[in-house]
C-alpha cells in the first residue's frame, strides 16, 4: 500500500492548493458581498435579437 | 446619461465563434457516443450484433462508448459553456484566440485518435483512462493550453468578483490535470503499448482515485458551474442563495477527493482505506443536495415558466437527476449495500441517471439557451424541443428502471441459497438469461434518448440554415466594461495590485505542478520496487506466454464483462473459490479487477476447466453454455501471436520490479514457443485434432493466461 505515499500527499496538496485559494479569496474580499454578484450576472449588455 | 462617456470604458468583443464550434462538436460526438452505446446495449441482448468484427465487439466498443460520451460529448459541452460564460463573467475576451483554436482542434483530434485506437484494441484497460501513452501526452498538452487560456482570461478580467461558476471551472481544470497525469503514469513498451507503473491493489486504488474524481471533476464540478451560470440566466432571476453556492463549492471540493475507494469496497483493498472512502462518500450527500436545492429553488416564484420554456425544462429535470444520482452514490458507497449492487447492472443504471439525466439534460438545456444567442435567430421549432424533452425523459426512465431491476435481480440471485445450503443458482448463466428482457428495455430507453438527440440535431441544422438564409450577423458580440481596479478608488495602487490579484492563481498552479513533479520523481521508482515484494511466497510472475495472453485479454477488453476479484462472501467463495488476496496481484501491471460481472468472475478460473473447454468456449461460447451472451472470438484462432516485443515487455516488467531473470528475458521468445507447444500437446491429448501452426496462434497464449489465473495460491489454501 505504498501507493498512499503518493496519493495522500497529492490529495493533501490539492486540498492545500484549494485552501490557499480560499484564503486568498476570503482576504481579497471575494466573499464580502454575497448578494449582488448573483444579480449582476443577469443583465446582458449585448443586444439580443428576437429570441 | 446620454452624452456622458467614461474614459475608462473599454470596448472589446466576445469570441462567440469558438463557442459555436464547441456546440456543434458536442452534438456531433453526442450522436456518435450514444450510437456506440446503443449498439453495445443491443449486443448484450443479441451478441450477433458485433457482426463478427473484432473492432465492433463489446469489449472494444464499450470503452469507445464511455470515452466518447464522457470526453467528447460532455467534454465539448463543458468547453462550450466555459468559453461562453467565462468571457461574460470576466467581462473579457478569451486570453488567446490561438489557444482557443488549438484547444478546439487538439481536442477533436484526440477524440478521433481515441476512437481509432480503442476499436483497434490499443488500450491500457484502466476505465475512462484507456488511451495509450502518446494520446495521454496529447491530452495533457491540450488541457494545459486550456488552463493557460482560462487562467489568462481570469487574470485579465474586468469584473473583480469571481462568480461561483468560475470557481467550479478552476477546480475542474486543476484537478483533472493532476488526476490524468498520475493515473496515466506508465512505461512504454512500444508506440502503442505500455504498462502501468503501479501494480495490483495499488494500481486499483490509483485508478479509482482517478475514476471517481473523473466523475467528480469532469462530470460534476464543471456542470455545476454551468448550472450556476445558465440556470439563473434562463430563469431570469438570481440563484436562490449565493451564500449557499459558495458553501456548496468549498465543501464539495474538500470532500470529493477522498471518496475514490468506494469503488473497491469488499475487495482486497485494506479495510481502513475502504472505510475512509465510504465515510467521505456518505458525507458528500450534504454539499451535493445543497447544490441541487440551490439550483431548483432558483426557479422560486417562476415555476409556471416550466410549462412553456424548453430550456428550463431540461435544466430543472437535469438538476433533479443530479439530486437522484447524488443520493444513490452515497447509498451505494455503504459497504453492505455495495455488496449487493456492485458488479451488477445497478451501477449501470446509476451512472446513466447521472450521464443521461444530469450531464445530458444540462448540455441540451444549455445548447437550446445558446443557439438563438450564437446564431441570432430563434430556434427553428419549439415544438421539436418539447418532443426531444419528452422522448429523452421517457428514454431515461426506461433505461434506469430496467437497469435497477436487473441489478437487484441478479445481485439477489447470486447470493441465494436453497434449504440444503447450496447455491440456488449455481450456474452463472441462469442469472444472465433472466436479465435479457431488461436488456431489451434498456436498449429501447437508450434508443429513445438517441432519437431525441437526433431531433435536437435536426432542429439545430434547421436553425443554422435559417440564420444563413436571413444573413444573420455572426460577428463577435461587442461588449464594454470598466476594469475593476480603475473603478475602485481605494485600490488606486493600480498596476502592482492588479498583478498581485492574479498571483495567487498562478501561485496555486505552480505549486501544484511543482508538487506533482517532485512527488513523481522521488517516489515512483522507490514505489515500483518496494511494492513488488511478494507477500505470498507461492505467487510468481507470469511466464512470457501468459504475459502475452494477458495482453490479449486486455486488448479484447475482457475486463469490461469479467471481474478478477472474488469477494469474501459465502456465496462467492462457493461459486468461484477462495477469496482474492492483495498479495496475489503484485505482478499485475495494470490490474484487471473489472467493475462489472456481465459474465462470471475469472480470478479462480485457472485450472478449473481443461484447455479444450476454453478452446471451444472462445470459439463459440454457446456450445459450452447455452444462452451465453458472450460473443465468439474466431480471430484469436487465425491471428498469430506477435512475439516481436516479448523481450521488451519482460524488460519493462523487470524495470517495474517484476523479478524476471536475465536468462528468462533473453530466452523470452523460446519460452513462449516451448509453453505453447506444451499446451497444444495437452489440447491434442484432450481430443483436439492436430492443426498445423496452432501453437503460434493467439488463442494458445490466452488459454495459458486463463489457466494461470488465481492458481498460484491453490497449493497453500487448504
Amino acid at each position: 500500500m505504498e501507493v498512499i505515499f503518493i496519493l495522500l500527499p497529492l490529495s493533501l496538496a490539492l486540498g492545500g492548493v484549494f485552501l490557499l485559494a480560499y484564503f486568498w479569496a476570503a482576504r481579497s474580499g471575494q466573499f464580502e458581498d454575497l448578494e449582488t454578484p448573483a444579480v449582476r450576472i443577469l443583465p446582458d449588455e449585448e443586444r439580443e435579437t428576437d429570441l | 446619461m446620454e452624452g456622458f462617456v467614461n474614459k475608462n470604458l473599454e470596448k472589446f468583443a466576445y469570441d462567440d465563434k469558438i463557442v459555436r464550434y464547441f456546440v456543434l462538436a458536442t452534438v456531433l460526438w453526442g450522436i456518435v457516443g450514444m450510437l456506440a452505446g446503443l449498439l453495445a446495449a443491443l449486443q448484450l441482448a443479441l451478441p450477433e450484433l458485433n457482426f463478427g468484427l473484432p473492432w465492433l465487439t463489446f469489449g472494444r466498443l464499450r470503452p469507445l462508448h464511455t470515452n466518447a460520451v464522457i470526453f467528447a460529448f460532455a467534454g465539448n459541452t463543458i468547453f462550450a459553456g466555459v468559453y461562453y460564460s467565462t468571457q461574460r463573467l470576466c467581462k473579457a475576451r478569451m486570453f488567446s484566440d490561438a489557444l482557443s483554436k488549438f484547444h478546439f482542434w487538439g481536442w477533436q483530434l484526440i477524440i478521433v485518435a481515441a476512437a481509432i485506437t480503442l476499436l483497434s484494441g490499443i488500450t491500457v484497460s484502466k476505465e475512462y483512462a484507456e488511451l495509450e501513452w502518446p494520446i495521454d501526452i496529447a491530452i495533457a498538452v491540450v488541457w494545459v493550453a486550456f488552463g493557460v487560456n482560462f487562467f489568462g482570461t481570469l487574470i485579465r478580467r474586468r469584473e473583480q468578483h469571481i462568480y461561483v461558476a468560475l470557481w467550479f471551472y478552476i477546480a475542474t481544470i486543476i484537478t483533472v490535470a493532476l488526476l490524468h497525469i498520475v493515473n496515466s503514469l506508465a512505461i512504454p513498451v512500444s508506440l502503442f503499448k505500455s504498462y502501468s507503473v503501479f501494480a495490483g491493489v495499488q494500481d486499483g486504488l490509483v485508478q479509482w482515485w482517478y475514476g471517481h474524481n473523473a466523475v467528480a471533476f469532469f462530470l460534476t464540478t464543471p456542470f455545476l458551474g454551468l448550472m450556476y451560470y445558465f440556470m439563473p440566466k434562463a430563469a431570469e432571476r438570481p440563484v436562490y442563495s449565493y451564500r449557499l453556492s459558495i458553501i456548496h463549492f468549498w465543501s464539495l471540493i474538500f470532500l470529493y477527493i477522498w471518496a475514490g475507494p468506494h469503488h473497491l469496497l469488499n475487495t482486497s483493498l485494506p479495510e481502513w482505506a475502504q472505510t475512509v472512502g465510504m465515510l467521505f462518500s456518505v458525507m458528500l450527500i450534504a454539499p451535493s443536495w445543497g447544490g441541487m436545492i440551490n439550483g431548483l429553488l432558483t426557479l422560486r416564484g417562476a415555476w409556471d415558466k416550466l410549462r412553456t420554456d424548453a430550456v428550463l425544462k431540461f435544466l430543472v429535470v437535469g438538476i433533479t437527476f443530479y439530486g437522484m444520482a447524488t443520493f444513490e452514490g452515497p447509498m451505494m458507497s455503504i459497504r453492505s449495500i455495495n455488496a449487493l449492487s456492485h458488479y451488477t447492472d445497478y451501477t449501470i443504471g446509476h451512472v446513466h441517471g447521472g450521464a443521461l439525466g444530469w450531464n445530458g439534460f444540462i448540455a441540451f438545456g444549455m445548447i437550446y439557451y445558446l443557439m438563438p444567442r450564437l446564431w441570432k435567430v430563434p430556434m427553428y421549432s419549439s415544438r421539436l424541443m418539447m418532443v426531444h424533452f419528452w422522448t429523452a425523459t421517457i428514454g431515461i426512465v426506461l433505461y434506469i428502471t430496467s437497469m435497477w431491476t436487473a441489478g437487484v435481480t441478479q445481485g439477489l440471485m447470486w447470493r441465494e441459497f436453497n434449504e440444503q445450503g447450496m447455491l440456488q443458482y449455481p450456474d452463472f448463466i441462469e442469472t444472465v438469461i433472466k436479465l435479457k428482457p431488461f436488456y431489451w428495455v434498456r436498449a429501447l430507453g437508450g434508443a429513445l434518448y438517441l432519437f431525441g438527440t437526433l431531433i435536437a440535431a435536426y432542429n439545430m441544422v434547421k436553425t443554422i440554415a435559417a440564420a444563413r438564409a436571413k444573413g444573420a450577423d455572426l460577428s463577435d458580440t461587442p461588449a464594454s466594461a470598466v476594469r475593476f481596479s480603475v473603478v475602485d478608488a481605494t485600490k488606486a495602487q493600480s498596476t502592482w495590485h492588479q498583478r498581485l490579484e492574479g498571483r495567487p492563481v498562478m501561485f496555486s498552479v505552480l505549486t501544484l505542478v511543482a508538487v506533482t513533479i517532485g512527488g513523481m520523481v522521488e517516489i515512483v521508482p522507490m514505489l515500483a520496487i518496494a511494492s513488488n515484494i511478494p507477500t505470498i511466497k507461492s505467487v510468481k510472475p507470469y511466464t512470457p506466454l501468459e504475459l502475452e495472453g494477458r495482453d490479449i485479454y486486455i486488448r479484447e477488453g475482457c475486463y469490461t464483462c469479467h471481474s478478477q476479484m472474488v469477494r469474501p462472501f459465502r456465496d462467492e467463495v462457493i461459486r468461484y473459490g477462495e477469496y482474492s488476496k492483495s498479495g496475489e496481484f503484485v505482478y499485475d501491471h495494470p490490474f484487471q479487477f473489472g467493475s462489472k460481472r456481465t459474465g462470471p468472475d475469472l480470478h479462480r478460473v485457472g485450472g478449473k476447466y481443461p484447455h479444450l473447454w476454453h478452446y471451444r468456449h472462445m470459439l463459440d461460447p454457446t456450445t459450452i453454455s447455452a444462452g451465453s451472451i458472450m460473443p465468439p472470438y474466431p480471430w484469436l484462432f487465425t491471428g498469430e501471436l506477435d512475439t516481436s516485443t516479448t523481450v521488451k515487455k519482460l524488460e519493462v516488467m523487470k524495470r517495474l520490479g517484476v523479478p524476471y531473470s536475465e536468462e528468462e528475458i533473453r530466452h523470452g521468445r523460446a519460452l513462449v514457443e516451448a509453453q505453447a507447444t506444451k499446451i497444444v500437446d495437452e489440447l491434442i491429448a484432450q481430443g483436439l485434432r492436430r492443426e498445423e501452426g496452432l501453437e503460434k496462434k493467439e488463442i494458445i497464449a490466452l488459454i495459458a493466461y486463463l489457466q494461470r489465473l488465481g492458481s498460484d495460491i491453490k497449493g497453500e489454501v487448504k
